[in-house]
């Protein structure tokens, strides 16, 4: 199994421990990710609201390098793991290829930078790879250090099955339980799972955007942790949590889907970047290691898990 | 048509009809079920619902789509473009709002069109977006003196989490061509 890999901003930036923990766990599972050469920004939800070309010609620009550089290795299928970087390479997919004018005029403005889109990339989100790819019974081989005991809410946020539902079922999606079993972990059965966590309206309209924090929170009482698959959603989820609260919220640690896997195969800590997550403090490191991932201590972590 | 109904219509900038044109298109088989403004989590902050904003469009009431904040709120959460039972692309109707207000300029559209514009700045000067060069981007263009200070203690929690990285060069201009060539089609340079 072998994808051409965007990681996108994103995970270049703030969300440095979602690229790093994807990248060694797609490792052990077995697939092979080879950055795209000379990747550029997908534009996010910030290019649709300014210039319907670039919302477009900006993922189109990372699918032409893949066709046109990639495809002699055998390289089809793109491997976004974040939300809007897939919705904007999808889009290209949905709403370009197929529309003869559109097409043109993106083309049109990738001939400025030489570049030229057929259409021959096949668009996939991680949750989508991991669901159908790879499968949870691959991963419940590699599982060292279960989840037994930890309750789970799997948060799936927007751009993943919305407008376009091609993995799992927008109204109430299941793809990433499979995988939480697997660990060894329960089910936070909710109803905020594919709630919008406000995305960029947390820039300009914040009290907006925290109300949907505070509510998504709120019905996470009872998880010991939220997952996500999306740098957005981890941000929004972690860094608003106080604000949240004081708006009927309550703090519950989110660490990114790949991290948790992470751990429960046996990798550090230090491996997955928890130290980067805002709401992964020490004590509710001390916490979630004594209860769910029973390390006897941070520093023995090296010590379990590797060798069984 | 009788006069009542001509008074709606406003006269409109070339720019703005394209805009207009595309948005009538994009909302014209709207039936007012009203399932896009019971699907939208931020329906609370708008102050003219998603449904009522789909048939000013079609009205072309072009002076009260742009006095309303309904289209800023929207944070292209796609559950209305989802659900239409008439197939509609509303999120992408939202998006082609703000870009009409963005044309239309005016002090409201420039203070919420910021983030975006600042975003994509950040985007045709580095290739890939640098979040500490973007958010000083957005603070000069929201030209609100409090917003730096208001984003001081996330900044201060994330730069005690290794999450604050120096912004450089990028990619440098790779995508100025692609920028330059948009900006000449949509007739915005």
């Amino acid at each position: 199994m072998k994808y051409a890999y965007y990681p996108g901003c994103s995970l270049t930036e703030s969300a440095r421990e979602f690229d790093v923990s994807t990248r060694l766990v797609m490792e052990r599972l077995g697939v092979e990710l080879v950055e795209i050469p000379d990747w550029t920004c997908c534009g996010a939800s910030a290019a649709e609201p300014v210039s319907k070309l670039m919302h477009y010609a900006l993922p189109a620009r990372n699918l032409a390098i893949v066709e046109q550089e990639m495809a002699d290795q055998g390289v089809t299928d793109v491997l976004a793991p974040c939300s809007a970087c897939y919705l904007n390479l999808l889009k290209v997919d949905r709403e370009v290829v197929g529309d003869r004018s559109l097409h043109g005029r993106v083309n049109e403005v990738l001939a400025a930078s030489g570049l030229h889109y057929r259409g021959g990339v096949r668009v996939r989100h991680l949750l989508d790879v991991l669901k159908n790819d790879v499968g949870a019974r691959i991963v419940e081989q590699k599982i060292t250090d279960g989840l037994q005991g930890m309750r789970i809410a799997p948060y799936y946020g927007c751009q993943i099955l919305r407008p376009y539902p091609v993995f799992d079922e927008p109204g109430r999606p299941v793809s990433m339980e499979p995988f939480i079993q697997a660990m060894g972990g329960e089910v936070h059965q909710w109803d905020m799972a594919n709630r919008c966590c406000g995305a960029s309206l947390m820039m300009g309209h914040a009290e907006v955007a925290i109300r949907s924090v505070a509510d998504i929170l709120s019905d996470a009482a009872g998880a010991d942790a939220i997952v996500t698959v999306c740098p957005l959603c981890q941000m929004n989820l972690e860094a608003y949590q106080a604000k949240a609260r004081r708006a009927g919220g309550q703090g519950v640690p989110v660490l990114y889907l790949t991290q948790l896997m992470g751990l429960a195969m046996g990798l550090s800590d230090k491996d997955m970047q928890l130290s980067a997550n805002l709401t992964m403090t020490p004590a509710v490191r001390r916490g979630i290691a004594a209860r769910a991932w029973a390390e006897p201590a941070p520093e023995d972590g090296e010590e379990t898990g590797l060798n069984a | 048509m009788n006069q009542a109904v001509r008074e709606t219509w406003s006269p409109a900038l070339e720019a703005d009809r394209m805009v207009l044109k595309e948005l009538r298109e994009a909302v014209g088989a709207c039936m007012q079920c009203g399932t896009c403004t019971a699907s939208c989590p931020n329906r609370h902050a708008m102050d003219i619902t998603p449904r009522a904003m789909w048939r000013m469009i079609q009205f072309g009431m072009l002076d009260e789509i742009l006095a309303s904040r309904t289209f800023w709120m929207c944070s292209a959460c796609y559950m209305c473009t989802l659900r239409c039972p008439r197939g509609l692309k509303l999120t992408s109707a939202m998006a082609a709002l703000k870009r009409l207000a963005g044309i239309e300029g005016g002090r409201s559209a420039r203070k919420n069109q910021a983030f975006y514009a600042a975003f994509m700045d950040d985007v045709e000067a580095h290739g890939r977006v640098q979040e500490t060069s973007m958010m000083q981007r957005y603070f000069l263009k929201a030209r609100d003196p409090m917003l730096p200070l208001s984003y001081v203690p996330l900044g201060v929690r994330m730069l005690g989490k290794g999450k604050v990285r120096m912004p450089g060069r990028g990619r440098g201009g790779v995508l100025r061509p692609l920028f330059a060539k948009a900006r000449e089609m949509e007739g915005l340079s």
